[in-house]
Formats: structure tokens, C-alpha cells, sequence
């Protein structure tokens, strides 16, 4: 089918928006191709079925619409961890912010630094995991990414490490566009925890590319900054090895548009992968949208996609979550649950999972549901004595929780439990 | 301690009248039981004291010690001494059973001006009254009333009554679904919070609970209304004779 008009010209303005790097021999291909995938295949619109339940508008905006600035006098995430802290102002690397790129088991370079080189083992990686997440469903932002980020992280994971590595995205210019793009190769038997935080600009691209060698793991934890009118897409593109895990677990408030793709693939046998959000959602300009695509190409694997949103006040939550067995994928185990908690009649949760399935030995499940809070179970707290907004917030944290449990290290996960709470004590 | 005047009510989302002027005394440190057929109101009387959603109260007055209930929302009514032990305690998977009671507990301590407990002082009174009823620390641990028995369940409100304190307790059929031995167990936890000045409202279809727990005065309720208050002989009687006989006696 011909791309149409419009979106063939909002791709022309975006990618005039924004300016291929030069410089580095190894990634000028790579981000040419990219570019002409996305001049190709056009800006998203909300007429595209894979927007079909979030307007992309905003995100292909040029100028993007300014963001104001959340400033509270809360301590920066993860600040109780023991972790190697990077800063990206408006999406530029922070090297006065930052601790130096030194973690025992990994080698840590910014993407800026890796441009003058003319060989890099990150040739390999950089942009070929988002190519390959283009089929069968286009994904133009993170092509459009790979052709223009010049900032992110350039990660070599050789051994396990011993700290998680934290990236916090600070937003301090209203106007800020910012692309971002990670790689992370982790070797075989390594071990690596990323955390990210922060709004990181007014409008937000960024792209995570993770190639997770046999028996090896990545474990991610994110949350995306409280800026109200921030912006923010992001796309992580996974390739799983044999017995290998990786966990990544998001947590979103705020914020006026969040779409978070999640795109993973067993290339070996036996692995294991979660994906797992926990949204909270207020008022009519808050959108969120977790898009996920798992696709099962060896045996014996296990991935679970676990999303829980809290909206009220005419906030939308968004879930499409698909699962694809290949026909050679013989006891793939695929779970699926995605479920809603509305706390009024103006807000919505909109879900379509999806299963196809080639393989005939296999199990897999979804379910989705949308609610609202247990009358029984408030009357039950509040008769004890709690007060109603106190009960509330118990059931709601309640509910997110069993998004939260996913994270596989309990001390990240009572750091998030603990910040939610703050958050709606606050509120 | 509580008073409760020609209390009169209906359902909110329908046209149906439920209890019909219920008055009921019950003096300080006395334990009164509540029978009465299935529909005759016995559990609406509890709900509406506490405070639950859907009813209408149309008429009537009830007092705590003075204080007007109804016009309280449900957790302030718990503040002021008022406890409910359910019939069907509620399962709340993701709130731990532990934080629960503590956080319940110091709520009503706040609204009573109260210094709240510590940690270290909760975790002490707590698990001194969860041994005496058999209450062991994987069921603190665990989700409030997720995978509890039906008699785990009872003696979770117990354990929530034993360490709430209140003046008045509420127990709307505390014996349904409990074996012998619960029920025993449950009785015993009840009978440990019999002080002389705490109350206790026992709503039962049963005689058997009041063999366990002693009432000083027996009441029938029929159609929404009290009728007929005796002494403990009046459970009895309707143990032997059902209700049927009673209710001709005073139709």
C-alpha cells in the first residue's frame, strides 16, 4: 500500500528537524539506511493500526511543543543503591554530573566518543537489533532514531558486574528534543543492571538495543520522569541467547504522552524474559501506551509481560502485547496479563493482546481486565479504621504491586514501592 | 455504651425496607446476642453501624457512648470504639496482613490523639496476641486473608479485634463455617477481651457460639425488628423449637 502524503512529508520535516552525524566510518551506513527506512516508511500517524490507540502527533511535531520543568526537593531515584551514576542533560551526556565510566566487568563508552572511530565492535549491534524489529510491524521512530542520535552509551558487558550502572536523564531546557540510543553487548555468563530515570527533555527518543549472549542477564529498571508535559518514546529491542534472562521493569506517572515499545526475540534455547509496567495515570492529558512484541524462534523459552495502570481524572491507559510462536518454538511458555484499575467512569484502559502461534506444543496465556476499586476491600480497611484516601492508596499500591514483584531484586523493588507511595502521599 | 433508638432502614438502590425500628440497649461490659431467621435483619444491624454503603438509614438513632454513629464516616466510627468482625472477612491480595493491622492500628490512634505505636512495640503486641490464637508469623507475613482458611480467617479479626482495642465489639456470625475446634479457639479470643467494660453485640443463627460465649441477654429479631428479649434460656428455646414458635407468640 502507498505511504500517504502526509506521512511521507511529516517524516521529511522530522528528519530535516534533526541532522545525521558524520564521523564515524563504522556507523555512516547503518544511520544512512536507517534514514531512508524512515523517509520510506513515513512519520506515524494516528490512522496506523499500530497507533491506532495513541495519536503519535505530538511525537513527530516539529518543533515539538515545549515541556515545563518539574523541580521537587525529592532525592534523585535509586539514590539508596550502590550504582555507577551517568547524567544526560536534554539528552547530552554530563561527564561533570557523572561518576567516571569505570564498572569492573564492563567497558563504558558514550556513543559521542565511539563517532571518530572508524572500526567498532559496536558496528554489530548499533541499529541492526531496531532493523531487524521493523518486520512485520514498522517502527519509524526508532528508525528515525538510529539515523540521528549521536548520544547514548556504548556498553561491553564481559563478566558479572557488581553494581548496577544508573542513568538519570535530567530535563532542564522547556524546549529540549532530545534522541537518545544505547547498545549494550553482554557476553556470555556476564551479568548487567541498568537503572534509567528522569524525563530527560521535553520530547524524548530513545532507543536501547541489548544483545544478551547465551546464559547471560540484563536486568532493567526504569522510571520515567514526573515532568507533566513531557513527551517520550522509547524503544527497546532485545536478543535473547540460550538460557539466558533478561527482566525489565518501567514505572510511569505523569508525563502528557508515553509509548513504550518493548520488542524481544529468542534466538536460543531455554531463556527467559519479562517485561513489566506499573502506570499511574491523572487527569485528561495523561496518555500511556506499553506496546510489546515477543517472538518465540527456539525451544523450551519463558516470557511474561505483566502491566498494571491506575488512572482516574480522564487519564488513558494503552496496552498491545503480542505474542509470536514461531513454528520451531516447541514448549514456549508465553504469559501475558495486562489490567486496568480506573477510579472513576473518565478514564480508560484500552488492551489488545495478541497471540499467533505456529508451534503445536506450547502454552500460552493472556488475560486482561479492567476495574474498578474493591468496594468490599475499602469498606473492609476503612472499617478498620483507615482513612478513605489512606485505604485507596493501600488498594492501589496493592494492585501495582504485582507489577513491582517482577523485578527480580528486592531491593530495587521496595526502592519503587517506597518512591510510588511517597508519591501519592504527596499528591 | 450502645443505644440504639427505632433505627429504621432501607436500601439505597431500591424500594425495600430492611429493619423496620430496631431498639436495642447494651450497657457497659455486657454481651448480648442477636438470633433470628435468615433475612430478618441481623447483618444489615451490623453493616449500618459500621457504616457500609448501599443503605439508607431512614429513621432512628445509634449512639456510642453518647456519640451519634450514623452521622460518622466508617473510620471514624472504628475510632471511637465501634469493631465489626465479618461474616466473610474480605481477601485484599497486596496488602500485607501485618502492615494492615499496624496501619489501622495507629490510624485510630492519630484520630484519638494518640501517640502511635513503634515498630518494635507493634511487633511485640502483636505476635503475644497472635500466639494466643494460634496465629503464626507466615499468616502476619502473608496477604490480609489471602489463602486463610475459614477458621484462619475468624481468628484474624480476632487478632484485628484483640489489638484494636475498641469498646464495642460487633460479631456478625463469627461461628459460620468454623468446626468445633475453631470455633472453640474463637470463642476463647473473645472471652479474653471480656473485661467488664468492653461490650460485645454477637449476632448467631446458632445456640452452640453461646455455649462458648456467655450472653447476659438473649434478643430475637423478626421481619426488622426486635421481638422478644429474654435471658441466655431464650437461645434455648430456639435452639430447640426453631423460631417458628416464638414468632406465633408474638405475631
Amino acid at each position: 500500500m502507498a505511504v500517504s502524503q502526509p506521512k511521507l512529508e511529516g517524516a521529511a520535516n522530522l528528519a530535516a528537524h534533526f541532522t545525521v552525524p558524520t564521523g564515524a566510518k563504522w556507523a555512516n551506513d547503518t544511520r544512512a539506511n536507517a534514514l531512508s527506512v524512515f523517509n520510506a516508511q513515513g512519520a506515524p500517524h494516528k490512522r496506523d493500526e499500530y497507533w491506532r490507540y495513541t495519536d503519535p502527533s505530538a511525537l513527530t511535531a516539529v518543533p515539538t511543543a515545549p515541556a515545563a520543568l518539574f523541580s521537587n526537593d525529592e532525592a534523585p531515584m535509586f539514590d539508596g543503591i550502590d550504582r555507577v551514576r551517568v547524567v544526560f542533560v536534554d539528552g547530552i551526556f554530563d561527564a561533570d554530573q557523572s561518576d567516571d565510566l569505570t564498572l569492573s566487568g564492563a567497558n563504558i563508552e558514550t556513543l559521542a566518543d565511539v563517532t571518530g572511530a572508524d572500526i567498532h565492535w559496536a558496528k554489530d549491534l548499533y541499529g541492526q537489533l531496531e532493523a531487524n524489529g521493523q518486520n512485520p510491524v514498522q517502527r519509524p521512530l526508532a528508525a528515525l532514531n538510529t539515523a540521528v542520535a549521536d548520544q547514548g552509551l556504548v556498553i561491553h558487558v564481559t563478566a558479572k558486574c557488581e553494581k548496577p550502572l544508573a542513568i538519570r536523564y535530567v530535563h532542564s531546557n522547556e524546549n529540549s528534543d532530545a534522541v537518545v540510543h544505547h547498545v549494550i553487548k553482554i557476553d556470555e555468563g556476564a551479568e548487567f543492571t541498568l537503572l534509567e530515570s528522569g524525563a530527560g527533555a521535553a520530547r524524548f527518543n530513545s532507543v536501547l538495543e541489548v544483545d544478551v549472549a547465551d546464559t547471560a542477564q540484563f536486568h532493567h529498571v526504569r522510571t520515567q520522569g514526573r515532568d507533566h508535559e513531557r513527551k517520550t518514546v522509547t524503544h527497546m529491542f532485545g536478543r535473547l541467547g540460550r538460557e539466558s534472562v533478561l527482566r525489565s521493569f518501567t514505572m510511569t506517572v505523569n508525563g502528557v504522552l508515553t509509548r513504550n515499545d518493548a520488542v524481544l526475540e529468542f534466538t536460543g534455547d531455554d531463556a527467559q524474559a519479562t517485561v513489566a509496567g506499573a502506570c499511574a495515570g491523572d487527569g485528561t492529558g495523561f496518555h500511556h501506551d506499553d506496546t510489546v512484541f515477543v517472538t518465540h524462534d527456539s525451544v523450551n523459552c519463558e516470557s511474561r509481560q505483566v502491566f498494571k495502570k491506575v488512572l482516574r481524572n480522564g487519564a488513558t491507559g494503552v496496552f498491545q502485547g503480542k505474542i509470536l510462536v514461531k513454528e520451531d518454538a516447541q514448549k514456549t511458555d508465553g504469559y501475558q496479563i495486562s489490567q486496568g484499575l480506573l477510579l472513576d467512569d473518565n478514564s480508560n484502559f484500552l488492551a489488545k493482546p495478541e497471540l499467533e502461534i505456529y508451534a503445536d506444543d506450547v502454552a500460552c496465556s493472556h488475560g486482561s481486565t479492567v476495574g474498578a476499586i474493591d468496594d468490599d476491600a475499602l469498606f473492609y480497611l476503612i472499617s478498620r479504621g483507615v482513612p478513605r484516601k489512606q485505604a485507596q492508596d493501600m488498594l492501589v499500591l496493592a494492585f501495582l504491586a504485582e507489577a513491582i514483584e517482577e523485578i527480580d531484586n528486592e531491593e530495587l523493588a521496595e526502592d519503587i514501592l517506597n518512591r510510588l507511595a511517597a508519591w501519592m502521599e504527596r499528591r | 455504651m450502645l443505644n440504639i433508638k427505632n433505627l429504621q432502614v432501607g436500601l439505597e438502590e431500591e424500594e425495600k425496607q430492611i429493619l423496620k425500628g430496631v431498639d436495642l440497649n447494651i450497657g457497659e461490659g455486657e454481651v448480648h446476642a442477636i438470633m433470628g431467621p435468615n433475612g430478618s435483619g441481623k447483618s444489615t444491624t451490623s453493616y449500618v453501624l459500621a457504616g457500609k454503603d448501599g443503605y439508607e438509614v431512614t429513621g432512628g438513632s445509634a449512639t456510642l457512648n453518647g456519640e451519634e454513629l450514623l452521622d460518622m464516616e466508617p473510620e471514624e466510627r472504628a475510632a471511637a470504639g465501634l469493631f465489626l468482625a465479618f461474616q466473610y472477612p474480605v481477601e485484599i491480595p497486596g496488602v500485607g496482613n501485618m502492615t494492615f493491622l499496624r496501619t489501622a492500628v495507629n490510624a485510630q490512634r492519630k484520630a484519638r490523639g494518640e501517640e502511635e505505636l513503634s515498630a518494635g512495640e507493634f511487633l511485640k503486641e502483636v505476635r503475644a496476641k497472635a500466639k494466643s490464637l494460634k496465629i503464626d508469623a507466615d499468616m502476619l507475613k502473608r496477604p490480609v486473608n489471602v489463602g486463610f482458611s475459614g477458621g484462619e480467617k475468624k481468628r484474624n479479626e480476632i487478632l484485628q479485634m484483640a489489638m484494636l482495642e475498641p469498646k464495642m465489639c460487633v460479631l456478625d456470625e463469627t461461628d459460620s463455617g468454623l468446626d468445633v475446634d475453631a470455633m472453640k479457639l474463637v470463642a476463647e479470643g473473645v472471652n479474653a477481651l471480656r473485661d467488664g467494660k468492653r461490650s460485645f453485640l454477637v449476632i448467631t443463627h446458632y445456640q452452640r457460639l453461646l455455649d462458648h460465649i456467655k450472653p447476659d441477654v438473649v434478643h430475637i429479631m423478626a421481619d426488622g425488628k426486635i421481638v422478644k428479649t429474654g435471658g441466655p434460656e431464650l437461645a434455648l428455646e430456639v435452639e430447640n423449637n426453631g423460631y417458628a414458635d416464638i414468632l406465633a407468640e408474638v405475631a
